[in-house]
Formats: C-alpha cells, structure tokens, sequence
C-alpha cells in the first residue's frame, strides 16, 4: 500500500514532464528517419551528438559556453510568460544589450575594473529591459500582439545594431570584420578556473534562472503575475496593476537578454560585432518551451540544447553533414514540443486521478 | 395531424459510476405542449441530450410517433423530424435572417440560388403565423425576435418536434408571453408537439398541457397540468414544499448617512467602442441591497465591469464610503470592497490555479498569508483554505485541485467564502445563482441578505426579476444604458417593469439616486 502510493506520489511529480519527454523521443525516431533517408549513418550521428555534446572535457566546456547565454534568453522567454506573454524577440534584447556593454567603458570615465563591469552589465540589461518593455508597453497600451511586436522589434534591433556598428561606432582599425572598439584586457571576463575554461556567464545564468524561480514561485509579485497571466479580467477585478505588472516581467526578461549580450561581447568575442548575432535569441525560445518556462528546468534544457549545438563541428568533421544538421534537429525537437503541449489537459485529468488515489491512500493509512 | 408524439420507455443514461437518468418513462402527446420541469441537475439536459441525439441514452428505448427509434446522433434526431431550440442563440449575428435560415438546411448546392431561395422563404413565411423581416441582419433583431427566429428556423426545417430549453430566460414578461402563446397556438393547430424544459411555474399553468417533473435523475409524476397544481409540482420537485428563508433582524437607522456606493454621471464605452452607459447615477446605503433590473445587453455587464475595475470608464464619477475610487488594489483592501461577478470562472477565478491559491486572491499580499512583505506562505495559504472549504461546503474538498475542475455550484461557494468574509462594506453582485441548483441559489440569497444585515452596501445586478423582488430594498430598471424607472419591490409590478425593462415607457417619473 504505502509503496503504491509512493509511485502515484511519484508520477503526480513527473507528469508534467510527459510532454517534454514524449518530444525528445519522437525527435530522437524522426532525427534517425531523417538521417537515414539521406544514406547517412544515423545511429552513429546520434552517438556523435552525445561524444560531442558531453564526451570530453573540451565538449563539456564548449557545451556549456553555449548553454549560459541560453538560460539567459530562455528567461527572456519563460519570465514574460509567466503574464501569459509569448515574448520571441530576445534576440533583439541580446545583440543591443551586447553593444550597450560594449560602448559603456568608451563613454563612461574610467573607474575600477570590477565597477566598470557592473556599469556595462547594467547598462546591457538597460537597453535590454527598455527593448522588451516596450513590447509590453505596446501591448497594454495599444492593443499590438506582443509576439509579432517583439519579433518585428528583434529585427529592428538587429538592423540598428549592424548600422551602428557599421557606422559611427566602428573602430577605424577593424577592416573586414566591422566591430566596436575592442575591450581591454582587463575587461575581458575569463574562465570560472584554468581547469574549467568556461567563462563566468554560466554562473550568471544559473544565478539569473534560480532568482527567476524565487520570484514566479514564492514571491507576492510572482503570485500577481500568475493571476494576470491565468485571467486577465480576474486581476483586474482584484484591483492588480495589470499594465504595470506585464512591462515589469518584460523588463526584467528583456534585462536577462541584454545581460547574455554582455557576456557574449565581453566573454567571447571582445567586441561588439556581427558574430554576437548567432541565434541564442531564438534558441532560447526553444529551451524555454523544452522547459516548460520553469526557470530551474531552463537550466538543465539550456545545457541539454547547448550540447546539440556543440556537436555540430564533430558531426561535420566525423560525417561530413552539413553545418545545418544541428538546426534540423533542434526544429524537430521544438515542432515536437509544441505538438506534444497538446496533452496538457489530459495531463491535468491524469495528475487529478492520481491525486485522488493518493489522498484514498492516506486515508486508508489513517483509518485502517 | 403532422405533429409527432414522442414516448420514452426507461431512459437512463449514466457518466462512469454516476448516473444521472434511470428509468424515465413519460409521453408527449402528438400536438401538445409538455413541459418538462426539475430544478438543476435533475437531469433534464440528459433526457433531452439522449432525444437530440447530443448524448445518446444508454438505457430503454425512444418511441416516435409509435414506433422505436435508434437515436444516435443529431442527424438521426433531424431525420426524424426532431428538433432543439436552445438556451442561447445559435444564430450567425453578422447575417440576414434570410442567410441565417437557408444556412441552417446544412446540405447546400455550391452555389446558392438567391433568387428561388427568397421566392421560398416568402412563400415560407406566409404560411407562418408570425414574421420576421427576412432581409433584416440579426445583429438588429431584439432577443424576443431572436427567439422567434430560432424557431422559425426549426419550422423552416420541416420539424414537427421541438424542444425547448428554457425559451423564455433571455425574454421580457412580455416577450415570453408573446412567443410561448405562439407555440401553443401551433402545437392546437396540430403542426407540432413541443417539450419545453422550464422551471417557472407559471409558464407551466398557462401554457403547457401536461407536465413531467424529475428529480435527482428519476420521474417523480407526469400528469396533465389541469389536473395539477404548483403545491404538488414543488413537492415534486423539491421533494417538499420550499421552505422561506428566514428573515433575519437588521440593524439599520436610516440617519443621513455616507452612501457606501455612490455613482455619478457614469459613462462606459462597450468593446465596440460606443457607449453602452450612458451616464448612470445610483448611489447604495449601508444595510441596502439596490436591485437593478435589466434585459441581458442594456449596459449591466459593462457597468459591473466599470465598477469592478475591469474596463474603463470613459465619464462620470465613482465614490465608495465618500471617497473616490478607482478600483486600485489599495483601495479596495482599505474600502472592503468585494464582488460576485457572474460567470465566476471566467470573472473572478483562475481555473488552472488551485482552489486554495484562489481563495487566496484578495490578500495573499498581507500578513499572514504573506512574510516579510514578499514572500507568500504557501502553507498558509493552504491551512486558510482548509477552513474556509469546510465552512462554505466546497467539494471536492481537496484546496489543491485546479478551481476549474469543480462544478459550478462549487466554484460560485469558493467565490463567496473568499468575497463573503466578515466585514464588507460594499459588494457588486452581477447574477450571482445563474445556472445554480436550488440549494445552492438558498445559501447564496441567505448570505446576501447576511451581509446587508451587517451593514453592507449591496448592489445587486440581475436578469431574474423574482430573484431581485425577493432581496432587493429597492429596485431601479435599466434600459439602453440608462436608469429609467425606480421603485421598491412592494409596490411593483412585474407588468410595469417588464414595460421599463423593454423600454417601451421611458422616463416618467424623476430617477432619484
């Protein structure tokens, strides 16, 4: 009796996490079909993926090299959900957020090096929050659907920041390469330690995403934006600023992009250039819908989908497959995702069921 | 004689260990009007479900005009002849009358012949005892021609069984009088037979010439309404006499005193962005319930939705206890303002969360709900709503189901558990027992009437005239958006304020807020 009841108690805990896991089967038999259409070894690109995401040292580091900027769009993502948001535009945030910090130490008067740090990281979630708050702003205050808005923005941003890199804050020294004026030295953020060459954005990442758990779950502006987000006419009818409450979860998902922008320009590349525009906005998207926009999940799916992205040189080197083969993969997993989302009301009928079974359960225990 | 008579022969129908129906027998005569009465639950919906061929019945067998039929589905039902007519309108609003009616044949050629279609419906129409204007759109019709459309449609539909699930919900007085006199005219022509689900007494006595009544999913009696009286037929359906609430002692001195709620010059613009309020002014006394009266569309939603907070008023002020108010969290925790908005689902729960997280809604940012200012005590939350399931009876009574899994009757208790607490001081009620059984509308009435006693201001917005008669102090009627009429239950009478409800007498004595 009191083992079955921990196997319902059990399964209440992990049905949620059905969808995700039904998607990364059904990714894992279409990637093989879609490998072996082509005459292509599929079992062993799907061992290659996993040598070059986790095999090694070296793949542990380049994979989560990958996965920090990842948790820090996936928030961008997860935190605007939480109102009920489908923000996408992180991309936007990110690259804008990268040349904010990039321009900072340029304009601002010099000041120790750990300050100066912070002035770029605060002026990257700035122009991060400013960009993604607007999209919240718009759709309060004149009725534009946030997720098409914030993908037009993203655009805009990127245009913007090719035009300003482009043009009036190009270094004259970068010839084929347009970049801002490279960081010093000293500004340059390194690796956690010499044995673990992965540099300090991880440790911001997860930072970021278990705050972002404190605040959706055990926060009183948690609890407001989960009412706003599950029935926008019952918070207002419970007197929630509800405008206020929306373009305070954009800002703060649109500072978490700006933030990865920052680490990318200060971590890997050194300056702003073209090279930050590499897509972790819109993987991003697909971690926090792999996670279920839960912050803690983010950070694992986050790791999970910068392993893929770390395999793609072995897959090209080993198999001769294309750059392309990793984004294949990462459609599939997220078209399989969203397919799967649709066992959600079954999840909750099957999560009540054996919620009642275990509530029978302690009952007999008690009586019996 | 083309009216169909329809026999049951024990009708059952059961949902997993629930069953809902068993045993049903009961005859409507060929041309006649029987009227099906039970209160909530009484499994009404499932009898008539299993006949449309909606909800297929499980048990015993369905006779048409003598002879047994398999129901299986709604195109068996239609084959047949049989046809439903139900609570809300199923008419297409953006279309004519004329669209609407050819568009509900189902099976249309690929290209639809205007011109021999309305040679036929004019030819339809003569024939009809009562006319609607076929190029008219049904955006313009009022609800009573809505309903006369929707059976217009069903006679245009070669029906000669229809059912009708409580027709007259969304009629004036006069409205309902005019179209169940119609259906009765047709039914002693010999056109058709109707079963009529209803739970008004009255429209049973003068309409209807037989009546079935069910309770808890059993037939209690079928008989012929002459031979009937409403004593037995609540016996019936009750199982005894309802019994009055009683009265209880208020305290109340009708001193100069701050109006709880007061509304002045109020204007609210409706989705479409017109005026749907047109400068409303009322004001409600501690210790008073005000009653509005209203056909459903004259500007009630959007008035309760201005006072709730939920839309924005575009004129026109709003003060609670003297001061003005602009529905802010603050103020509403300062001025104890609460609400039972109708539809609570949609209005004032969030059906994913769970029900303890919505008992917690009005104060899940204070103490002790809430520590250090930020954090929220989840087991607090958990604990409160442990106490509060068991006073106001929610089932099931697990705080941790999503509140959209429970029934309505049991959302609408967990609403009023977390609206109704000790000490408010102002409370907007829009429809508050739509769709509730009896017991449920009982508590309900008596906690409303608590509250005023205590010292609430109450306003109270409804379509149920018995139900405003009942609990109201005093009773305004709203028409177009405006206050047109004021009286106070004593004196009034349904005839007279179902002539201010339909607009039809505007204005003539002075309004006093």
């Amino acid at each position: 009796m009191n083992f079955r009841n921990q196997f319902y108690r059990v399964g209440v805990a992990l049905l949620p996490g059905l969808p995700s896991l039904l998607a990364a089967l059904t990714t894992f038999v279409l990637f093989m079909l879609f490998l072996t259409v082509q005459g292509k070894p599929a079992w062993e690109a799907c061992q290659l993926v996993v040598q070059g995401a986790f095999g090694s040292a070296f793949a542990l580091e380049s994979t989560l090299q990958r996965a920090a900027p990842l948790m820090l769009t996936a928030l961008c993502v997860a935190l605007p959900a939480r109102a009920g948001l489908i923000i996408i535009g992180g991309e936007g945030a990110l690259v804008l957020g990268g040349l904010a910090a990039a321009v900072a130490p340029l304009w601002l008067p010099s000041m120790p090096t750990l300050l100066m740090l912070l002035c770029m990281a605060f002026s990257a979630m700035l122009v991060g929050g400013f960009w993604i708050g607007l999209n919240g702003w718009m759709r309060q205050k004149r009725g534009l659907n946030e997720t098409i808005g914030s993908l037009l923005l993203s655009y805009i941003a990127i245009a913007l920041f090719n035009q300003l890199v482009e043009g009036p804050l190009r270094d004259p020294a970068s010839l084929n390469k347009p970049s801002t004026v490279p960081l010093g030295d000293d500004l340059l953020i390194g690796p956690i330690s010499d044995q673990f060459q992965v540099h300090w954005g991880l440790v911001v990442g997860i930072i970021a995403c278990v705050l972002a758990q404190i605040l959706v779950r055990n926060s009183v502006t948690g609890f407001s934006l989960q009412v706003v987000g599950g029935n926008v006419r019952t918070a207002r009818m419970m007197g929630l600023p509800v405008d206020r409450l929306v373009i305070l979860t954009c800002v703060l998902g649109g500072a978490c992009a700006g933030l990865a922008g920052m680490f990318e320009v200060a971590a890997v590349q050194g300056s702003a250039n073209a090279a930050i525009i590499a897509g972790y906005g819109a993987s991003g998207i697909l971690v926090a819908f792999a996670a279920r926009q839960n912050p803690l999940a983010i950070i694992a799916c986050a790791i999970l989908l910068g392993g893929i992205e770390a395999s793609g040189s072995l897959l090209q080197r080993r198999l001769g497959l294309p750059d392309a083969t990793t984004l294949i993969l990462e459609g599939i997993l997220f078209t399989s995702l969203l397919a799967w989302e649709a066992l959600t009301p079954r999840i909750v009928a099957w999560r009540l069921r054996l919620n009642e079974r275990v509530i029978q359960a302690q009952g007999a225990l008690q009586h019996g | 004689m083309r009216a169909l008579s329809l026999e049951t022969i024990g009708a059952g129908k059961s949902f997993g260990s629930f069953r809902a129906l068993g045993d049903v027998s009961m005859k409507v005569r060929a041309g006649t009007v029987h009227a099906l009465l039970g209160e909530n639950g009484a499994g009404k919906s499932t009898l008539v479900k299993g006949i449309v061929g909606y909800g297929p019945l499980d048990e015993g067998s369905i006779l048409i005009g003598g002879r047994e039929q398999t129901i299986v589905s709604p195109r068996d039902a239609h084959g047949l002849g049989i046809g439903m007519v139900y609570q809300h309108f199923t008419v297409a609003p953006g279309l004519s009358v004329a669209e609407n009616l050819v568009l509900s044949r189902g099976e249309l050629p690929w290209r639809i012949d205007w011109k021999q279609e309305r040679a036929r419906l004019a030819e339809f129409m003569q024939r009809m005892p009562f006319n609607i204007d076929v190029e008219r759109a049904v955006s313009s019709l009022a609800a009573g021609e809505k309903q006369k459309l929707e059976i217009l449609k069903q006679l245009y539909l070669d029906r000669r069984f229809i059912i009708l699930d409580e027709p007259t919900s969304v009629l004036t007085p006069q409205e309902a009088e005019e179209v169940l006199g119609l259906m009765r005219d047709l039914t002693r022509a010999g056109d058709l037979s109707v079963l009529m689900i209803t739970h008004k007494f009255s429209e049973v006595t003068r309409f209807a010439d037989d009546v079935t009544v069910l309770r808890r999913g059993q037939l209690v009696g079928s008989k012929a309404v002459a031979d009937t009286d409403e004593t037995e037929l609540s016996t019936w359906m009750m199982g005894e006499s309802r019994t009055q609430a009683a009265v209880l002692e208020r305290t109340r001195n009708d001193a100069e005193r701050v109006p709880g709620l007061e509304v002045s010059n109020l204007q609210v613009a409706n989705d479409r962005g017109t005026l749907a309020v047109k400068g409303v002014s009322l004001s409600v006394l501690p210790g008073e319930i005000v009653g509005i009266a209203g056909i459903s569309g004259n500007g009630q939603r959007e008035l309760t939705e201005a006072l709730l907070g939920q839309r924005r008023r575009s004129a026109g002020e709003i003060r609670v206890n003297g001061r003005p108010y602009q529905a802010t969290r603050t103020e509403m925790q300062r001025e104890r303002v609460y609400s039972l908005p109708e539809e609570p689902l949609r209005n004032a729960c969030i059906a994913g969360m769970s029900v303890a997280e919505n008992l917690a809604l009005r104060d899940y940012d204070q103490a002790p709900l809430c520590r250090s200012g930020w954090l929220i005590n989840r087991r607090a939350i958990r604990l409160r709503a442990r106490d509060l399931i068991e006073r106001f009876n929610v089932r099931p009574n697990d705080p941790d189901r999503p509140i959209g899994t429970l029934s309505g009757g049991n959302v609408q208790r967990a609403v009023l558990a977390r609206e109704l607490t000790e000490d408010v001081a102002v409370l907007i009620v829009s429809n508050p027992v739509f769709g509730l059984d009896f017991a449920s509308v009982e508590l309900i009435h008596r906690r409303l009437l608590e509250a005023r006693n205590r010292g609430a201001a109450v306003l109270l917005l409804s379509e149920d005239l018995d139900e405003l008669l009942e609990l109201s102090d005093r009773i305004l009627v709203i028409h177009d958006g405006e206050i047109n009429h004021q009286t106070v239950p004593a004196e009034a009478e349904r005839q007279v304020l179902g002539r201010y409800m339909a607009g039809t007498e505007q204005n003539d004595q002075q309004v006093a807020s």
